[in-house]
């Protein structure tokens, strides 16, 4: 459940902050010129000890303008290292500045990836970088990367390169397959953390579960390998991890071999159920009993997610972990209100709920009489249709917002909504950091007094000063992003999707966010006027993604000619398009790096 | 999925409201787009397009006024692939389990069995019937009003025993009621015997 976490969690720099000056090659860190006389040394190396306790990002970005020396200090002590965009920076220069990295998060697509907008073959492949840091970092140990392509190979060869290696993350990444996780498992023998997460993995049935040589394991998350794994193996690297705190497995998994790990992992703190229903085992009342018996004795279950299969009758299992519960994940689980409410009433220190919107409004006040520390909730749709019933509305989020006053993060789909709600949200929940509201019908206005949901949206900027993600949806004009623009002030995240009416809304955003780091926007009447206004701002920015809109050619081209460290790409669906004037998809992004020299045929970089 | 012409009008004409008393159908709200509405149905579509088919009680008390095509927009709503493909993994489990019924013929020597499920609508049912006991009849069958000259009509037995004309209610309702299949000839159909 780390979904956008880091991005959430203060992301705003990147491993390289932005400056015109390092173009030139003068910031080159370590790299330039003679060793400094003695003195100088010694002040080095005193920066470097006290330089070293510095753990963010930004403050270190900050730290390393101050002057080369602190630049040197700053690079030489960077441990961890993290690149927002995988094409933003070439793998060499990233590699020449900092020479002790022991850590990489490495980020590669747009997001509007996930929802194939993006076409396939489009980049954003790992080998580039992977082959700049087996020579540079032998000594790596822990790798994360998002939306990048990683083939079997590659992860052959991380396997084999980095004898230190203990952690690897891999979010919505494919490419790999079983036999690149058999690698994995086999050759790092210090492997700490394995954690998959909603990866498109290739179904290739390599046995990768009984490979693994580790003694060390404490992360084993795999709910998105699509083929079953070999269970006896299973629980027998369950059985020897001691350190094994937690595990997420898939989907094979029925409830009779789940109760047997547990019964081999009792220190679990965040368990990721498998089926959590029949699936081949049976079942009845001896067998329910034995499950709860088995979650009784997980004592240190904080964190519970999977049930993708659920069984409604096997949920009072799970009664004995509710009061510890800080994190629980229902969101595959078709479960009504009623079978809802027997265990939230349970789990009065929830922070973290995900649920699917069959559990309707009623279900949702019953979260809101109940989870008082409430930070984080989404609610997805099960009928992910523009027509969908929709069980979930303004009711649901105004029982919420009135019981759960911490709210800090809410992904809300929903069919009916009123600005009146939104606008109740925004008045009882002032910690909200990220709201992401999805009504899923396009251009639906308020379903009460039927008018745009600008109202709505416009409290939430203005009333939540903490606000730094945005996701806005339903009928909105010009006006919406008139607010948005007046007080998004720490805004650094806008999701936009059929909304607005003129080149004035991308305007306004584009010239009163100031923090404005990442825009995506989809299907709105923007043009180049729109996209000419944010010329001052997009230096500033991780990435502007426009599908859908009115952006022609020539506009497209007068940004890359008037900023030039900008990549700007125009992707095509088909080769031959028949209005060429017309840019269909754009997506630009500052570089140190220039055009990248990977780019398929569809891609035309300006 | 191509719908016939035949089938829709079909549909139209015979459109049943089924609900339990006291339920209201929710009430759909009229597009305000000032760009114009991009989200005119096509009912027949509606039932036949994978994934977003319910029963057809919810598809009529939900329409659009106008009955355009709708364009269906990728990537909206904004859900990633792996949960959509979570649940229709397992709606494709349960639909994998097929409805097979009888199928008789008058004068055929030997019944045949079908799977309901594979047919999405009157039309394919028809033909693929019509394949099946061709070597039975001179003609082409038919269940459907407005077809002259056919020797047969195709008839079934619903939930409550009743043999019922094939053809008057919408497809989903019929292969949920729809117990077994019987091809009679016409000169019978007028005066259905009791038992077949």
């Amino acid at each position: 459940m780390s979904e956008d976490e880091e991005d959430e969690r203060g992301g705003g720099g990147e491993g390289k902050r932005w400056s015109p000056d390092l173009v030139g090659g003068r910031g080159g860190g370590s790299g330039g010129g003679d060793p400094p006389p003695f003195s100088d040394q010694v002040l080095e190396n005193v920066l470097e000890n006290v330089i070293q306790f510095l753990d963010s990002r930004r403050d270190r970005n900050a730290a390393s303008l101050v002057c080369r020396s602190w630049c040197r200090a700053e690079a030489q002590t960077r441990r961890d290292l993290f690149i927002g965009n995988c094409y933003a920076v070439s793998p060499a220069r990233a590699v020449e500045r900092f020479r002790r990295v022991r850590a990489l998060v490495l980020k590669g697509k747009p997001r509007f990836a996930d929802f194939n907008l993006v076409p396939p073959r489009w980049g954003a492949g790992f080998y580039p970088w992977l082959a700049a840091l087996v020579p540079a970092y032998p000594w790596l140990e822990r790798l994360c990367l998002k939306r990048m392509f990683v083939s079997d190979d590659d992860l052959f060869l991380l396997a084999k390169s980095f004898p230190s290696f203990r952690d690897l993350t891999l979010i919505c990444c494919d490419g790999f397959g079983t036999a690149g996780l058999a690698a994995i498992a086999e050759h790092c023998r210090h492997l700490r953390v394995l954690d998959l997460i909603e990866n498109d993995v290739e179904e290739e049935m390599v046995d990768w579960v009984s490979r693994f040589s580790t003694t060390s394991l404490e992360s084993l998350v795999f709910d998105c390998v699509g083929c079953a794994v070999d269970l006896d193996a299973l629980e027998a690297l369950v059985a020897r991890s001691p350190s094994l705190r937690r595990l997420r497995v898939n989907q094979h998994v029925s409830v009779a071999h789940l109760r047997r790990l547990m019964a081999r992992a009792p220190q679990l703190t965040h368990l990721g159920t498998g089926s959590f229903g029949d699936g081949g085992g049976g079942g009845g009342e001896m067998e329910v009993a034995d499950l709860r018996a088995a979650f009784a004795a997980s004592r240190s279950l904080v964190c519970l997610s999977g049930f993708r299969d659920l069984a409604p009758e096997y949920l009072p299992a799970i009664y004995p972990v509710c009061a510890n519960l800080t994190s629980l994940n229902l969101s595959f689980a078709d479960i009504t209100a009623d079978q809802l409410m027997p265990v939230i009433i349970r789990c009065h220190n929830l922070q973290t709920f995900w649920v699917l919107d069959t559990v309707g409004d009623e279900g949702l006040r019953l979260v809101a009489a109940t989870c008082k520390d409430l930070r984080e909730l989404r609610v997805f749709p099960l009928d992910a249709s523009e027509d969908s019933e929709g069980s979930v509305s303004d009711v649901g989020l105004t029982a919420i917002s009135q019981g759960c006053r911490n709210l800090r993060s809410i992904l809300y789909f929903c069919q009916r909504m009123t600005n009146a709600a939104v606008a109740t949200m925004s008045e009882n929940c002032q910690e909200l950091v990220v709201f992401r509201l999805c009504i899923m019908g396009r251009h639906r206005p308020d379903y009460v007094t039927r008018e745009p949901m600008d109202e709505g949206f416009g409290a939430i900027v203005m009333n939540c000063k903490k606000l730094t993600r945005l996701a806005v949806s339903g009928l909105l004009t010009d006006r919406a992003f008139g607010y948005i623009g007046k007080y998004g002030k720490l805004l650094r995240t806008l999701s936009v999707a059929f909304a607005g009416n003129t080149d004035l809304a991308l305007r306004y955003v584009l010239e009163g966010c100031p923090k404005l780091q990442k825009l995506e926007i989809r299907d709105s009447p923007f043009g180049d006027a729109g996209l000419l206004s944010g010329i001052h701002h997009y230096y500033n920015m991780r990435f502007l993604w426009m599908n859908s809109c009115k952006l022609s050619i020539r506009g497209c081209k007068e940004v890359a000619r008037r900023l030039p460290h900008l990549v700007v790409e125009v992707i095509r669906d088909k080769l031959e398009e028949d209005d060429v004037e017309a840019v269909e998809k754009l997506y630009l992004y500052r570089s140190l790096a220039g055009r990248r020299d990977d780019a398929p045929p569809f891609v035309e970089i300006l | 999925m191509e719908v016939s012409v035949s089938d829709f009008d079909n549909l139209k004409a015979t459109e049943l409201r089924l609900g339990l008393p006291g339920i209201d159908a929710p009430e759909k709200p009229a597009p305000v787009s000032p760009r114009g509405s991009k989200r005119a149905l096509l009912k027949a579509n509606e039932e036949c397009w994978p994934g977003t088919s319910k029963s057809l009680e919810a598809d009529t008390s939900n329409q659009e006024a106008q009955p355009m095509a709708k364009a269906q927009v990728i990537g909206w709503p904004p859900i990633r692939s792996y949960r959509k493909n979570s649940f229709k993994a397992r709606k494709a489990e349960v639909e994998a389990a097929g409805l097979f019924v009888k199928v008789s013929m008058d004068g055929a020597p030997y019944l045949r069995k079908i799977d309901l499920k594979v047919y999405k609508g009157y039309k394919e049912l028809r033909e693929a019937l019509d394949n099946m006991f061709r070597c039975f009849s001179t003609g082409e069958l038919s269940g459907m009003e407005g077809c002259n000259g056919s020797e047969y009509a195709i008839t079934y037995e619903d939930k409550d025993g009743d043999w019922m004309l094939v053809g008057d209610v919408p497809w989903e309702m019929f292969i949920s009621s729809c117990k077994r299949l019987r091809i009679m000839r016409r000169s019978e159909a007028t005066g259905m015997p009791s038992s077949p």
